[in-house]
């Protein structure tokens, strides 16, 4: 780093697991969370803001940590994708996109299930354009979103049953 | 992608944060949310040496109704301003704020920072013109209360004078049987709009008895046209009524053609959802409940 620039101290607790590091202030979250802490299931696809591949949820809610300073999130909770699954049992989201081809290349794959777990947070049972709605900051370029849909569908109602 | 190398600072008061971005003048810059800032400073567009998260700083944040006005800080973001009780009470800000990009980007950006950037495609300059809307901004000379009309200069131009930050917009309560929409039409979620229309209004019976009209993406900032507005005072909003006023503000405006579409193109967009808004603007004004302001593929 510079030797003019001050480093920042980062404290966070990412799925669970407490987190300090010193740092660069320009350092992204995104890059971070990969470089620093090897949590490399975020993904970084147009690293302008667009794609939302990037998408983990600070505090609880999902943002685009490609659009994020890791300093913005010192003191905070981040949940990553890798915290989905719990005891070695995926979660009924990534058991679902599998189940219903909700991806290709999987490129975009992270980002969605991040959408679509706060979604599913928010709202138990979501009408198909709430879905869509809920994941309109999420780019795929292979699946044509149809089965990612089905797959977010299928996973609100397994929940719902248990 | 990274930005080039800055100091950062967190200060923990107005005062202090006032004070910094005054001794650095153009060599900081502020952060609130960071959706308009970080991309441009990853594109290392603008040069900066001190960044001052103004993103903490406490009692910025509040959504609030006191007596008839309407009082939001500059950090509440798109998303809890769309899903606060004033959302309720006015149901345009739930359009705009709840439309704004896409859920990450609402998560984070402010409607501070909104009209700090004065983006001509901007949701929330817009969509406040048809508002009875003053902007707070406190600097080293203390504080001073804006009008929505003259805060937005110019594109990309705020009246904000050095050292200065917007603290809080008020925004005063419309009267009985008023009503609002804001539509925008977009390409895809996290894209800017490419034209956007505001109607506010208010009835007497089925009569109107005032009417504020706003387009957006239009011209180098929000386009209002007073002519258009006197055409349906003391009127029926019939649709002949509202398509004579539709046409006189389109008229008023200059939509850019670019990639978003041709001039052609958007004129007709604009006065197809204009003339939504107002239709939405009334039904509302009666009771009704319509959600959504914001159309994309
Ligand atoms: C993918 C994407 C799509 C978007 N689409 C839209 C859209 O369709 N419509 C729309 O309206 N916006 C859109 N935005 C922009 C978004 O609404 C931003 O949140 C907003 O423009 C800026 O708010 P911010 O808090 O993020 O500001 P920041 O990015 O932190 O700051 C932006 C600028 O404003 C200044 N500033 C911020 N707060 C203050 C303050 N309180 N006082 C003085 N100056 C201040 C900063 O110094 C900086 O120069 C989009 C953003 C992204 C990333
Ligand atoms: S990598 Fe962050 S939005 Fe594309
Ligand atoms: S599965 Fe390839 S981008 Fe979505």
């Amino acid at each position: 780093m510079p030797s003019s620039v001050q480093p920042v101290t980062v404290e966070v607790t990412v799925n669970g697991n407490k987190y300090r590091r010193e740092i660069e202030p320009r350092m992204l979250l995104v890059e971070f969370v990969r470089e620093e802490l090897g949590l490399t299931g975020t993904h970084i696809g147009c690293d302008t803001s667009y794609c939302g591949a990037c998408t983990l949820l600070l505090d609880g809610k999902p943002i685009k940590s490609c659009t994020a300073l890791a300093v913005q999130a010192d003191g905070c909770e981040i949940m990553t994708v890798e915290g989905l699954e719990k005891d070695g049992q995926l979660h009924p989201l990534q058991s679902a996109f599998s189940e219903h081809h909700g991806l290709q290349c999987g490129y975009c794959t992270p980002g969605m299930l991040m959408s679509s777990y706060s979604l599913l947070q928010e709202n138990a049972s979501p009408s198909r354009d709430e879905i869509c709605k809920g994941i309109a900051g999420n780019v795929c370029r292979c699946t044509g979103y149809q089965n990612i849909v089905k797959a977010v569908d299928a996973a609100a109602k397994q929940v719902q049953e248990g | 992608m990274y930005p080039a190398p800055f100091q950062y600072y967190r200060p923990d008061s107005l005062q202090e944060a006032i004070r910094l971005l005054t001794k650095f003048g153009d060599e900081a810059k502020v952060l609130a949310g960071g959706q308009t800032l970080l991309p441009m400073l990853k594109m290392r567009l603008g040069d900066m040496s001190h960044l001052i998260d103004i993103g903490r700083l406490p009692g910025l944040s509040h959504i609030e109704q006191k007596g008839d006005t309407i009082h939001i800080g500059a950090l509440a973001t798109h998303a809890d301003i769309a899903a606060s009780d004033v959302a309720k009470t006015i149901p345009l800000l739930s359009d705009c704020g709840g439309g704004i990009a896409d859920k990450q980007v609402r998560n984070r950006g402010t409607i501070g920072g909104g009209l700090s950037v004065a983006d001509p495609s901007g949701d929330w300059p817009t969509g406040l013109h048809t508002l009875d809307t003053t902007v707070v901004c406190v600097g080293p000379a203390g504080e001073r209360k804006v009008a929505i009309a003259d805060f937005i200069i110019d594109s990309y131009t705020a009246d904000l004078q050095d050292g200065e930050l917007v603290t809080e917009v008020q925004i005063k309560v419309p009267p009985a049987n008023s009503g609002g929409a804001y539509l925008a039409f977009k390409r895809a979620a996290p894209a800017y709009p490419t034209s956007t229309a505001a109607v506010q209004l208010t009835m007497d019976g089925d009569i109107c008895k005032d009417i504020r009209m706003a387009l957006g993406a239009s011209a180098s900032k929000a386009v209002v046209c007073e002519e258009a507005e006197n055409a349906l005072r003391g009127q029926a909003l019939t649709r002949e009524n509202l398509e004579k006023a539709a046409a006189l503000i389109v008229a008023a405006s200059e939509p850019p053609a670019d990639a978003r579409g041709s001039e052609a193109f958007k004129r007709a967009m604009l006065l197809s959802i204009v003339i939504e808004a107002a239709e939405r603007a009334l039904a509302r004004s009666k009771g009704e409940e319509i959600k959504g302001g914001h159309r994309y593929a």
